[in-house]
């Protein structure tokens, strides 16, 4: 751990795991979507479920899905913002197999009719970690520019996406690869050491065998 | 890497001739790849957070259990009218440490150190001294790197997760950090630094985490205090030339030993001890 994982973060109280953390989970889920949801499907699991009230992990994850981060003091009203940007919430206990005990299933419809669902976990901390993206088994924890790139599960495609990111001087920091069944669909996702700017983003949309490009940077206002 | 023993830190000490604070702040920019005006403003940033939290502390807050609020008012009235057995220092000490506690628990914006659970330890101590001994902010932020230096070795050893290690690891290791920090800022000692934060660990090795209803309030508020003054009576003993028999690194491991020993039910599941209590229990049925 760093200086700076031992002295903060900054943030709203009582939990960095249950709160903090959750804060997180729901920052993430907006930026993957793209905009605030206009509807949140939010099941508790484990942890999260049986002590998350008391911690305020409810007010936390719903304040993130609005775009808030882990230290900002309007987390205890996100129900009352939430309310007041239109954007419905629910929020149930589930089982979810073999996870971590802090976790949550976000289930996130935007206004564009665009949905996402992840499952991601609180590590403690404040520090996360997505567990599964849109259907298909992921691991990143946000910490690093990432890219989530769905490809054709087709030789080649991985190649055509890390030389471009060569070409453009992008170190690659973790890489991983994934894929529902055989011949279907895949997934990689990078992190990468530097940030990655929108004209190279299109260049990568473009690229042969690849249908969607999602980028996540938690650091960009 | 970063020290993985507060022995190598003393060593480095040693062989470069530099101050504690800079050499542990040096590894960590070697280990971050970053550079010393980022971390100097970020510690600063840091630092300005705890001060923020501590002076934005409403008497009227309640927890979400509303079992937390109001008593950082009331030590606060008892030093204003002179009340306390502990003195003005130590019962601003007491009081600030009971603030930022109270903060957390009712969700306002407070600095994890090393935990939100443990957040009211540094900051009672470091804000109380500064006032009280006129020490420049500079001094204080170079304080800060000492405490957390001590806290990364504490965590590579051992842990600062009360689901872990228990509450040792959160207050303890609060406790710990502090006292080194204040022994260092009193004698410019590395070695002097590292025995006080070992004195304080001692004293809360074994310290459960056992909060009622599984909630950061009772009894984690009121051992912010106990954390806090900890680290200043064992900052002092330090300080007058009294060292633990057991050398530091060894006692971050008897801590990580203790934490393994501990049934889960005392490893904030809200299970054991205080949360077992009938009240404990009843507590956590009416929330």
């Amino acid at each position: 751990m760093n200086l700076f994982d031992i002295l903060g973060p900054i943030m709203v109280g009582p939990s960095s795991s249950h709160t903090a953390g959750a804060a997180r989970i729901g920052f993430v889920g907006y930026r993957l979507l793209g905009e605030t949801p206009v509807k949140a499907k939010i099941e508790l699991h484990g942890s999260f479920a049986s002590t998350g009230k008391g911690h305020g992990t409810d007010k936390a994850l719903v304040a993130g899905l609005l775009g808030m981060r882990p230290d900002d003091i309007r987390i205890p009203r996100s129900f009352e913002i939430a309310r007041e940007r239109g954007m419905a919430f629910d929020i149930t206990s589930v089982y979810l197999k073999d996870v971590h005990p802090n976790s949550v299933r976000l289930t996130l419809t935007g206004k564009s009719g665009k949905v996402c669902t992840m499952i991601a976990s609180s590590l403690g901390g404040g520090r996360i970690k997505v567990c599964s993206l849109d259907g298909i088994e992921v691991s990143f924890s946000g910490e690093y520019p990432t890219l989530i790139v769905n490809n054709e599960d087709k030789p080649g495609c991985v190649t055509r996406v890390t030389s471009l990111l060569s070409q453009r001087g992008i170190n690659i920091a973790t890489m991983q690869l994934y894929r529902d069944t055989r011949g279907g669909e895949a997934v990689m996702v990078i992190e990468c050491d530097q940030g990655v700017p929108e004209p190279f983003l299109q260049e990568l949309k473009a690229l042969d065998g690849i249908e969607k490009v999602t980028y996540l940077n938690m650091e960009e206002e | 890497m970063a020290f993985g023993a507060l022995e190598e830190i003393v060593q480095e000490c040693e062989k470069t001739g530099l101050p504690l604070w800079k050499v542990i702040m040096q590894e960590d920019l070697r280990e971050r790849d970053a550079d010393q005006k980022e971390s100097m403003e970020r510690m600063e940033t840091l630092y300005q957070a705890m001060r923020d939290a501590d002076e934005a502390y409403d008497k009227d807050m309640r927890s979400a259990s509303r079992l937390v609020g109001g008593d950082g008012y009331k030590l606060q009235q008892a030093v204003e009218n002179k009340t306390t057995v502990c003195g003005s220092f130590i019962g601003k000490v007491m009081m600030r440490a009971m603030k930022m506690g109270e903060c957390n628990a009712c969700m306002r914006r407070i600095v994890a150190a090393p935990t939100a659970g443990s957040c009211g330890v540094i900051p009672a101590v470091f804000l109380t001294y500064e006032e009280e001994f006129g020490e420049s902010k500079e001094r204080m932020l170079q304080a800060l790197y000492v405490a957390a230096g001590i806290g990364q070795v504490i965590a590579s050893r051992a842990s600062i997760s009360g689901a872990e290690g228990g509450c040792q690891a959160e207050i303890g290791s609060a406790s710990a950090m502090a006292a080194g920090a204040i022994a260092w800022l009193r004698t410019g000692d590395a070695g002097c630094a590292m025995h006080a934060s070992a004195i304080a660990m001692k004293g809360l090795l074994g310290l459960a985490c056992d909060p009622v209803a599984g909630l950061v309030e009772v009894t984690c508020v009121k051992r912010n205090v106990i954390g806090a003054v900890n680290a200043l009576t064992s900052a002092d003993m330090a300080c007058a030339g009294i060292r633990s028999v057991i050398p530091p690194d060894e006692v971050f491991d008897a801590m990580a030993d203790i934490g393994k020993l501990l049934p889960s039910s005392l490893r904030e599941t809200g299970e054991g001890g205080l949360a077992a209590t009938p009240r404990g229990r009843q507590i956590a049925r009416d929330l």
